[in-house]
């Protein structure tokens, strides 16, 4: 049954993928939110099992590594997976009217969303280093694709961008198999943490494969392309891309960090990793405060929040590892209801230029209320999942007396609450400028519903740590985190 | 029966009827009143029900783990109902206030939306159980604060809010790291009387100290102590219904309530004195004082003279706590609701002039009393209350202040009241004199022809604050005053 549902997160999605093209137009969206339904339905008695019996590990084809390919389903991986579901069923929500199966948009939009859902799901399930490989070109490429829906110019432009960096970043990352597969004869992560040598090669390996994941979650200095594909992609892609896409790369930067290279001592590496989180944070903060349109706000906003979850390298704890995997979550929600919101707000006045909006609590006052709530959380303030995260960092730091993180932290967190207080102020308050607009309809209720339905679940984060916290107990890394 | 839900009813009433608040939207106006009003007494039963178990020793906690080993802590004592009864009833007063005041403005669903948010957290603040919670709500009242302060929309408007929330945000942040830094010496505890870190080591007193100022500046930032006061008068564009609460209940309250909490149920007297950090506290508190007198003494403007006024007259509160003893605690936590009433009295009234006939500056004010002898009654009561005529409870304040410094041979604090006092009178008096001595002018600035319905619900509610700031005084003495409770509460802390 165990192993019938973790091929189910995979294959429901893919299948409908193949299926939703064969089908008659009518049929398309009932099938597409099918599938997508299921997905926490798999989730729910997966989530019992590795509660009562911990990691799950499912051996593809029954063959064993090295020879063969392992599935395995730990706390993190599966608080991943929840993340993916729960963003995925209100972004599919707002994707049936945004993009109608049945309409042009929508056959560009259904089949390359099922894929992506299916290549998240699988990724998060390897454990195999060439496994991971693949399904992360199965998302960027699915990703890339998506950027084109709309046609519209700058969005095009910044697909490329992003498929060149995301190729040249999967050649690293492709290169560093290779060598590693060379010396140890291993692709499973574990083994390779075992039979991996601590020499120059392995170092190269490593230094390969970070740059190309750094790339890929855009990762400051690495993050140029993120701004411009996530500010520009179309309706509710952005959301997937911000909310989903880049924590990924991110998630896996973490599992090769911490369990293929877990017990090699690199202290001055790590901090380099944080001193990247600190300058994404403030480099992604004050760009985010100087842009005139709200979709590049939340974008460099975006890259802001990611640079959080790099100071769990140098902190290395569990606390930071409890902050971490919080962070990937809360922030997931928020942005995601952030992008949609945003959504809403570009469809229905046509610019997303922040002058250009006013008088938004009378127009939209629910997207405008999902903004706001998912503001509340990406600022850190609480209640919410956001200040969880936030405070779990600010213990781990305090504990291991790293002053500079935690004053870093507290800066950015200033710094992420006058940005988004800039654009709430600029949506709301600003009576002199108020006009007409030149185009005006109001946006589907159920896409402004699956805005709210996001913010509100990353504000109930903040009272939902027992579990969550719960699962990443069990599933800590083998070696190399302090108590 | 089971209570424990009653703490979190009491911010809930607010919470939800805020949302609801939001849903009714812009139009359906008389849903609207009706829900304030009702959310509004539901929370004045809730108060005193609440009172009666405190007071037979059965008080009700509500408990929620946020995180492990970090609870979410809400519940009744003594001192939380001091507070929580002071906001309740000026909840419901403010409300009728704000209902006539606004009655020709738009974007009132949201005002009204964000007013019983602010409460709700105000209420959450009283009823914190321990610092971390006091922390969530604190940050709570800016949120709900930030969209009031803005409210009209004006250049001014937008500035003075963006100001505040420079403060407020920059404030916590520092609240914040020194929570963390406490929670990591001693971890999480609940306040308790007397303080709860007695057993860290002397070796810690170093951290201690530091960790107590991060955490004054964190409160005194909403407490608008110098230098941190600046965001007040700048916060003086929001309506005047949310001034007079600002400065009677929520935020400026919230801060003084927390300093409070924080040297009496975190660190406990005894230690803060062990530290040295009472001296700090004090010092800071005597030159708000005077700072603040004297530069409500320069401003031209009624509303910018109040907010300095207020600036001064909550410092009294830290000042008291900051003395010590049974006495000057007493005096300084009782003018927590002494200086609530009289401010919100005071706001109530210039929020009248400006509305009514436009006038908002102090040589504007000349002839008032016969225009509007009611509302200048009231506004002469609240100002010679202030400044500490007796038998009015300012007076009581500042009695209790004085001999308890005397009581504690802390001498110093009574040149810093007379001279407090001098001044109250001297920017006090003058606005009075002209109000009921000078010959009304030709022309009033900007006169409006209000509704019987609309005068009333101005006036009555400013009539009623302005009354109970008297009875408060008169009756100081009576079992049931707030004195008689403030009394009670410290006797506890000083066994």
């Amino acid at each position: 049954m165990i192993a019938e549902l973790l091929a189910g997160l995979v294959f429901i999605p893919l299948g409908a993928t193949l299926l939703v093209l064969l089908l008659p137009r009518q049929a398309r969206g009932y099938l597409c939110f099918t599938a997508v339904l299921a997905l926490p339905l798999c989730l729910m008695p997966l989530t019992q099992a590795v509660w009562a019996d911990g990691e799950i590990t499912l051996a593809l084809a029954e063959f064993t590594p090295p020879l063969g390919i392992v599935w395995r389903l730990d706390g993190l991986a599966l608080i991943m997976l929840w993340l993916t579901a729960i963003v995925a069923v209100p972004v599919s929500l707002h994707a049936l009217t945004s993009f109608p199966p049945g309409e042009q948009t929508g056959r560009g939009f259904w089949p390359l969303w099922l894929m992506l859902l299916a290549g998240i799901n699988a990724l998060f399930l390897s454990a195999d280093l060439f496994n991971l490989y693949v399904t992360l070109e199965m998302i960027t490429l699915a990703g890339v694709a998506m950027l084109g829906i709309g046609g519209n110019a700058l969005a095009l432009k910044a697909a490329m961008r992003y498929l060149l960096l995301g190729l040249l970043a999967s050649l690293l990352y492709l290169l560093a198999v290779g060598l590693i597969y060379g010396q140890t004869g291993a692709l499973d992560i574990y083994l390779v943490g075992e039979r991996l040598e601590t020499d120059r090669l392995a170092a190269t390996a490593l230094v390969l494969m970070i740059t190309g994941l750094l790339v890929k979650s855009a990762i400051f200095p690495m993050h140029v392309w993120l701004p411009a594909a996530h500010g520009n992609a179309p309706g509710p892609v952005s959301a997937i891309l911000s909310g989903l896409v880049v924590k990924v790369s991110l998630y896996m930067l973490i599992r090769i960090w911490f369990w293929m290279a877990g017990d090699w001592e690199l202290p001055a590496a790590a901090t380099a990793l944080g001193l990247l989180g600190a300058g994404a944070i403030l480099y992604g903060s004050l760009a985010a405060l100087i842009q005139p349109r709200l979709k590049m706000v939340i974008a460099y906003s975006t890259v802001a929040q990611l640079g959080y979850v790099m100071l769990l390298f140098p902190l290395a704890s569990i606390n930071a590892f409890h902050a971490a995997s919080y962070q990937l979550l809360a922030h997931g929600l928020a942005k995601a209801a952030m992008f949609l919101a945003a959504a809403n707000i570009l469809w229905s006045i046509g610019t997303d230029r922040l002058h250009a909006l006013t008088d938004l609590n009378r127009k939209l006052p629910v997207d405008l209320f999902a903004l706001a709530l998912a503001a509340v959380s990406i600022m850190g303030l609480p209640p919410s999942g956001g200040f969880l995260a936030k405070w779990l960092l600010l213990e781990a730091a305090w504990q291991q007396g790293a002053w500079g993180w935690l004053i870093l932290i507290s800066i950015g967190s200033l710094l992420s609450a006058a940005y988004l207080f800039r654009v709430i102020a600029l949506t709301c308050f600003h009576p002199e400028r108020r006009h007409v607009p030149t185009r005006w309809q109001s946006p589907p209720s159920s896409a402004s519903i699956a805005a709210l339905v996001l913010a509100l679940l990353a504000i109930a984060a903040g009272f939902t740590s027992a579990p969550i916290l719960g699962l990443i107990d069990d599933s800590l890394p083998p070696g190399g985190i302090w108590p | 029966m089971t209570t424990e839900w009653l703490p979190l009813a009491m911010v809930l009433v607010s919470l939800i009827a805020g949302v609801i608040i939001f849903l009714l939207g812009e139009q359906r106006q008389l849903a609207r009143t009706l829900l304030n009003l009702g959310a509004a007494l539901v929370k004045l039963a809730l108060v005193a029900f609440l009172s009666m178990l405190v007071v037979t020793d059965r008080a009700p906690e509500f408990r929620l783990a946020l995180l492990p080993g970090l609870d979410l802590v809400l519940r009744a004592d003594a001192l939380s109902l001091l507070f929580t009864t002071l906001s309740a009833v000026l909840w419901l007063i403010t409300t009728v206030y704000a209902i006539a005041y606004l009655e020709r403005s738009e974007n009132r669903a949201r005002f009204f939306g964000f007013f019983s948010i602010c409460v709700a957290s105000t209420m959450g603040i009283a009823m914190a159980g321990n610092l971390f919670t006091f922390f969530i709500f604190y940050e709570l009242l800016t949120l709900a604060t930030w969209p009031l302060v803005a409210h009209s929309g004006s250049r001014a408007a937008i500035l003075g809010a963006r100001t505040y929330l420079r403060y407020t945000l920059g404030g916590s942040a520092v609240f914040l790291v020194g929570l963390i830094w406490l929670y990591g010496l001693a971890g999480s505890r609940d306040f308790i009387a007397g303080g709860q870190l007695d057993e860290i080591g002397i070796a810690q007193h170093l951290d201690l100290q530091i960790i107590f100022v991060m955490l004054v500046i964190g409160m005194g930032v909403k407490a608008a102590l110098v230098p941190l006061h600046s965001w007040l008068p700048k916060a003086m564009v929001a309506p005047a219904p949310v001034s007079a609460l600002l400065h009677a209940v929520a935020v400026v309250k919230a801060g003084a309530f927390g300093l409070v909490r924080l040297v009496e149920d975190v660190y406990g007297p005894e230690l803060v004195a062990e530290l040295g950090m009472n001296h700090l506290l004090a010092v800071a508190a005597a030159v708000t004082i005077i700072y603040g007198s004297v530069m409500a003494l320069r401003q031209t403007d009624i509303k910018r003279r109040l907010a300095f006024s207020t600036v001064s007259q909550v410092s009294y509160i830290a000042l008291g706590i900051a003395v010590g003893g049974v006495m000057a605690t007493t005096g300084g936590m009782v003018h927590l609701v002494h200086q609530g009433l009289m401010k919100i009295t005071l706001f109530f009234c210039a929020g009248i002039f400006a509305t009514v006939l436009g006038v908002k500056c102090i040589d504007q004010l000349d002839g008032l009393g016969r225009r509007m002898p009611w509302t200048t009654l009231s506004f002469t009561i609240a100002g010679l209350g202030m400044i500490g005529l007796p038998p009015m409870a300012g007076f009581v304040s500042k009695y209790y202040l004085g001999a308890g410094a005397i009581a504690v041979g802390a001498w110093w604090v009574i040149p810093v009241l007379i001279a407090s006092t001098l001044l109250n009178a001297a920017y006090f008096l003058p606005l009075i004199k002209r109000m009921w001595m000078h010959p009304e002018p030709g022309e009033w600035p900007h006169p409006v022809n209000l509704s019987r319905m609309e005068t009333g619900g101005l006036v009555i509610p400013t009539v009623m604050t302005a009354i109970i700031s008297v009875l408060t005084g008169l009756f100081a003495a009576h079992p049931l005053s707030p004195l008689s409770w403030v009394m009670g509460i410290v006797t506890e802390y000083f066994p």
